[in-house]
């Protein structure tokens, strides 16, 4: 396995996050959906668990300043390969978004436009970022998506989003995310939705990305077995704060156990595993002073 | 076995227009059994269970529960031996329902006296306070509602339920709750369940016995002891079983 490329000291990482916060002014207070969050991310897969409402989506919508209203972003640090993101103007934002950074969202079916075939809409992305011509840009699209393993590029081209399948849906979100090849990609739940052969199809789209190109990967998810097989580190999230920060190995390690944060260890207790059948599934406790 | 199934199915076929979705399909279920049915999707799972559950009305084949052979159009008495519990608990509650409108429905239908009672058992035996009887479904979280949606079933007290992806819409914490809360409510109830998941490890946690489905077809019926030991004898159920591992690095 490849180290990674962070680790050396000569380069900057790719993105530099402190004490980042997002909250949300409602009419009944406000909610802290991230508290102080501080992480770096280098050529790397990155991975975030936690539960839904930990702020592991607006962590990733942050970073592209994509919180809606009534949402406001603050950081004591926010940089994409030292330029700071916090005093950038929209505009310039806007440019780093797509090209340099740009996400993949959970669900296919609502992340695409319905009424335009799905190669226009990669064609499209590509010709934002880049001068090119419509049949330049069409090539770059079929390209594209050959590489995110589509059998037949030009028939899938044609195709309208509500005519292709789940998984085809989703290799077509991650093309026209890949089309500008961004430095890092932001990963929402990819593959939540696929069924598990297909999965492992965009994973390794994903993996490959990484290693060749060498961009930073961050993955959002739930699913502490895939993130344990996938990762190289993974946060922890809960109520919006990192528990803990972990290489990826040590998650099934049963000698790192004692060294575990009690979150990660209730979160995979509750797991039910098929090589040691359990009577009763462990739920989770949760620990007020976790949040202090 | 002399005891009579719970249920049986014999050669089941479904088309949708001119797709063949469920192939000859035939299984059994003793009573106080869980069955599980894996496959991906499209596989004609979900639509099983809805021809069990009488939701789908169009099939050809033989389907027995608790020993009487099911006409197309169920009985009333179908109704109250069988529930069964949908995927999204955000999509199956009626959201200008309250939790104790939800509940009365069926005992109404079925002209059961003693509401008040029978809604009281079946919340506390879902594990919820009795305070939460008049709340809407958005007052309450993902983990809630489906314990409302276990409620709805159980207050007619079936001895079959039919679990459709019962967990799957919820978080890991979530669903152990509710994968604890149906396992000692078939021990408390003696009940059946067939449950349909993707999710081998929450499959081989719940059943004894489990069918793997494919194109509509059953590949390959084996026991949770033969999952967990690895050792289906099918191509298709072994790839299932190395893709439910998580992700592998080539080389």
């Amino acid at each position: 396995m490849s180290m990674p490329v962070a680790a050396n000291a000569n380069e900057q990482p790719l993105l530099e996050l402190d004490d980042l916060r997002v909250d949300f002014h409602t009419p009944t207070g406000i909610v802290n959906a991230v508290r102080g969050l501080s992480f770096t991310l280098g050529r790397e897969r990155l991975g975030i668990v936690g539960e839904s409402g930990s702020g592991k989506s607006m962590t990733g919508r942050a970073i592209l300043d994509l919180i809606p209203y009534p949402g406001v972003v603050s950081a004591g640090r926010m940089a994409y390969r030292g330029q700071n993101l916090l005093t950038m103007d929209k505009r310039s934002r806007r440019k780093l978004r797509g090209r340099h950074i740009s996400m993949v969202m959970q669900d296919p079916k609502f992340s695409l436009n319905p009424v335009q075939t799905v190669g226009t809409q990669i064609a499209e992305a590509y010709r934002v970022h880049h001068k090119a011509s419509a049949r330049e840009a069409r090539e770059r699209s079929l390209s594209m998506l050959e590489a995110v393993q589509i059998r037949e590029p030009a028939r899938v081209y044609d195709l309208y989003p509500h005519e292709v399948s789940g998984g085809m849906g989703q290799r077509v979100m991650i093309a026209m995310m890949l089309i500008a090849e961004p430095e890092i990609l932001i990963a929402d739940e990819p593959t939540s939705a696929l069924d598990v052969t297909v999965q492992l199809q965009v994973l390794k789209i994903l993996d490959d990305l990484v290693t060749s190109r060498g961009m930073g990967l961050i993955f959002i998810s739930h699913d502490l077995h895939l993130v344990q097989s996938f990762c190289d580190r993974v946060i922890v999230m809960y109520g919006g704060k990192a528990m803990e920060t972990l290489p990826a190995a040590e998650l099934s390690d049963e000698g790192a156990r004692s060294r575990r944060h009690p979150y990660t260890l209730g979160l995979l207790g509750c797991l039910p595993e098929l090589d040691r059948p359990k009577g009763k599934l462990a739920t989770l406790t949760r620990d007020p002073a976790w949040l202090a | 076995m002399t005891a009579t199934p719970a249920i049986a199915v014999e050669k089941l076929n479904v088309f949708f227009g001119d797709s063949h979705v469920v192939k000859d399909l035939s299984f059994t279920v003793s009573p106080g059994e869980s069955y599980g049915i894996v496959g991906e999707s499209g596989s004609g799972k979900s639509t099983v269970l809805r021809v069990l559950a009488g939701l789908n009305r169009d099939w050809s084949g033989a389907v027995a529960i608790l020993g009487e052979s099911q006409p197309k159009l169920r009985s009333k008495a179908f109704y109250r031996s069988s529930q069964m519990v949908f995927q999204d608990p955000y999509g199956s509650l009626h959201p200008k329902k309250t939790v104790d409108d939800t509940l009365a429905e069926p005992l109404t239908i079925h002209g059961l006296g003693d509401a008040q009672a029978r809604i009281g058992r079946a919340m506390s035996d879902v594990g919820l306070p009795a305070s939460f009887r008049f709340r809407y479904p958005h007052q309450l979280s993902g983990g809630q509602r489906q314990r409302v949606a276990i409620a709805r079933a159980l207050v007619l007290e079936p001895t079959i339920l039919l679990l459709d992806e019962p967990t799957s819409a919820l978080d890991v914490s979530i669903q152990a709750e509710v994968l604890n809360l149906l396992t000692s409510l078939r021990h408390a109830r003696k009940l059946t369940y067939i449950l349909v998941s993707h999710d081998l490890a929450v499959v081989a946690h719940m059943c004894e016995r489990l069918l793997v489905m494919q194109f509509g077809a059953g590949v390959e019926e084996m026991t949770a002891a033969t999952l967990a030991a690895r050792a289906p004898k099918t191509d298709y159920a072994r790839q299932l079983l190395t893709a439910s591992e998580g992700f592998r690095r080539a080389g």
